[in-house]
């Protein structure tokens, strides 16, 4: 099982190379990857999956993209 | 702050300057100002470009004291490109200034004499008005050409390039800049006709031996100053977000969430969206010389903007912002931020609304005049504007009037304004926003954005469409007191968030004011500045028939989502019902 990985914004350096086909296990959740990408405490605060607005807990799926994002505003 | 400066530009000889005490609108700043003073001294069914309107510019409550963030200016008239009321405001050096000098807001009025084009001076020493027929069809960047030795040190300029000029209903008023250059624009609804039709064409402001403004009780102030700047710094929006890359660090948030409209408003996700991003325009200025962190006012922390240098490292315009980049890269299919950024500078020295034109050329291509992603048709097309050739006075009439023009339904405006860079299918807070406020498709007037995807101020799932009216409602209440009070909007990710900074800028107004006001009382402010403006676009004609999205966005769905605008209009109702 493999999902996308976009880090974007100040968390960018955390982006790994294989994130076009990041590799998870079964049930793996939200958080873990984030654990696994070394994403400090709290530092991702807006968390996509599929294009939509999901929490740590959630469990990931075989071919999702998951989006990180720092606290950020603008307009 | 206790004057406003009335200049009748029909006077006997000439436009002629007039203090007049503040009087019953003292305690009103910035858009509380305009809007009072447009909705009680202009005839509802003025034409906006005729001798009955004005257009009132003035500074914030707090704007010209040492509190932080305080250089917004606000501009208001009735607008030419939605007839109803209007108020767009800016950054940029002049509010401090106007206010330092204690006026509280200029007023142009009356019915311009000949076609003569004017320079008013405004100093400590007095008002001077003079023709001047060097300036007629100047840009902003000519003016700043001729000017800036008059102004640079302790001045600025606000000015209208060639679009107010020509009455166009895409024209701006321009703010000049630390660096006294015309980069800051009173942007939305056609501002800059207005002045141009009162035959103004520059003011230049010089605050030479003009004080900081003093408030009622210093100690109480300077404590309030200290925890707003306090808060300011520890949320990590305006204290490291905004800083680091600027506005349009949002491409990427908008275009993961699908909300980001490209090609006209036709898909939710843009393809070149990371090549045109914050993150990449952050890497590209700072590699070639130029800056990612800049105020565009003194006394701002935030520091969202920055300046864009091109490959030879020379100066190009200010960091655009993220609406620019939007309107006219993903909307036009362009991922070229060179091409992005010769087009802010070319809307920037027309003086022309970067999101009203973005939108226009989108509309534009989709009728065939040029095609999606052809960057060098589109500095064309603004050129044309510029120039004001029949094609470019089309596209300078807006967005609505283009596609009318054209015969193309797909017209992304509410009362004639072009909407901005969240479709409101996907963001569907801002959607009511856009339908409801008073001034048209503006998402500053209610940035319903923040709580439906940046998750500040609470947490409203954006593609439902429960819980939106009530967002939008609270926002748009809460907006109109901040645009009274000259706070740049920005400061709003720390008030939403921390109670104790929303307390702080209370505090600052009743220590600089000697006022006992309570968030009850802010909100109660707010709503009487939405009530003035929507009782005069009431005796303007406006229904809740304008209080709409146009048809299309209920019907035809929007990718990746596949969802359309479902806020029933019973509910858009409600938002001032």
């Amino acid at each position: 099982m493999t999902i996308t990985v976009k880090c974007f914004a100040s968390l960018a350096p955390l982006q790994p190379k294989n994130a076009g086909a990041f590799p998870i296990a079964p049930g793996e959740t939200v958080a873990r990857v984030m654990e696994r990408l070394r994403v400090p405490e709290g530092g991702a605060s807006l968390i996509f999956v599929n294009n939509v607005h999901r929490q740590p807990d959630t469990v990931l799926r075989d071919g999702d993209t998951v989006g990180f994002f720092p606290p950020l505003g603008g307009g | 702050m206790d004057t406003i400066l009335r200049i009748d530009v029909g006077a006997a000889g000439g436009p002629k300057a007039t203090p007049t005490p503040v009087g019953d609108y003292a305690g009103l700043g910035g858009r509380g100002l305009t809007s009072a003073i447009v909705a009680t001294e202009v005839p509802a069914d003025a034409h906006p470009l005729g001798p009955e309107n004005k257009l009132v510019i003035a500074p914030g409550l707090l704007s010209g004291t040492a509190a932080s963030m305080s250089g917004r200016i606000s501009v208001g008239c009735k607008s030419p490109l939605t007839g109803g009321i209007k108020e767009a405001n800016a950054g940029g050096q002049a509010g401090q200034l106007l206010a330092r000098l204690g006026y509280a807001a200029i007023v142009l009025e009356g019915a311009r004499q000949g076609d003569d084009l004017y320079v008013v001076r405004i100093s400590k020493d007095g008002v001077t008005i003079t023709a001047d027929p060097s300036v007629r069809r100047a840009t902003n960047y000519q003016l700043m050409d001729k000017f800036l030795g008059e102004y640079d040190k302790t001045g600025a300029m606000i000015a209208i390039g060639t679009a107010g000029e020509m009455g166009y209903g895409n024209s701006t008023v321009s703010i000049t800049d630390m660096e006294g250059r015309p980069t800051r624009h009173a942007g939305r609804g056609g501002v800059g006709a207005v002045m141009g039709s009162k035959g103004i064409k520059a003011i230049l402001i010089d605050a030479k031996g003009a004080k900081s403004r003093k408030p009622a009780d210093p100690e109480a102030f300077k404590a309030a100053s200290k925890a707003w700047v306090e808060g300011l710094e520890k949320h990590p929006v305006t204290g490291e977000g905004l800083p680091a890359y600027g506005t349009n660090v949002l491409t990427n948030v908008i275009n993961e969430a699908g909300g980001l409209p490209t090609r006209n408003f036709a898909t939710g996700q843009f393809e070149g969206a990371s090549k045109i991003s914050g993150e990449t325009q952050a890497e590209l200025e700072v590699a070639r010389g130029g800056s990612a962190t800049h105020g565009c006012h003194r006394g701002c922390i935030i520091q969202c903007s920055g300046t864009f240098v091109n490959k030879d490292g020379r100066y190009v315009t200010k960091q655009p912002e993220y609406e620019t980049v939007w309107a006219h890269g993903a909307n036009c299919g362009i991922d070229d931020l060179d091409v992005i950024a010769e087009l802010d500078r070319l809307d920037d020295d027309y003086g022309l609304d970067t999101i009203e034109m973005g939108a226009t050329i989108a509309v534009a291509m989709e009728a065939g005049v040029a095609k999606f992603g052809d960057g060098q048709a589109a500095i064309e097309l603004v050129r044309e504007v510029g120039k004001g050739t029949p094609l470019g006075r089309i596209l300078g009439s807006g967005t609505a009037t283009t596609a009318r023009v054209y015969g193309i339904e797909h017209a992304p405006c509410v009362k004639g304004q072009a909407m901005p860079a969240y479709d409101p299918r996907a963001v569907k807070g801002i959607g009511v926003t856009y339908a409801t406020s008073p001034m048209g498709a503006d998402h500053t007037a209610g940035y319903a954005v923040a709580t439906n995807i940046l998750k500040v101020g609470g947490d409203v799932d954006p593609l439902k469409a429960e819980g939106q009216a009530e967002l939008s409602k609270n926002l748009q209440i809460a907006t109109a007191a901040v645009d009274a009070t000259g706070m740049c909007l920005f400061i709003a990710f720390a008030v939403l968030d921390q109670p104790d900074t929303f307390q702080a800028l209370v505090d600052l107004l009743n220590a600089y004011y000697g006022w006992n006001l309570d968030a009850a009382g802010v909100a109660a402010y707010g709503s009487k500045i939405l009530a003035f403006e929507r009782d005069f676009n009431q005796r303007a004609g406006f229904t809740s028939a304008d209080d709409r999205l146009p048809r299309y966005f209920k019907r035809e769905p929007l990718a990746p989502h596949n969802v359309t605008f479902d806020v029933s209009d019973a509910e858009l109702d409600s938002v001032f019902g």
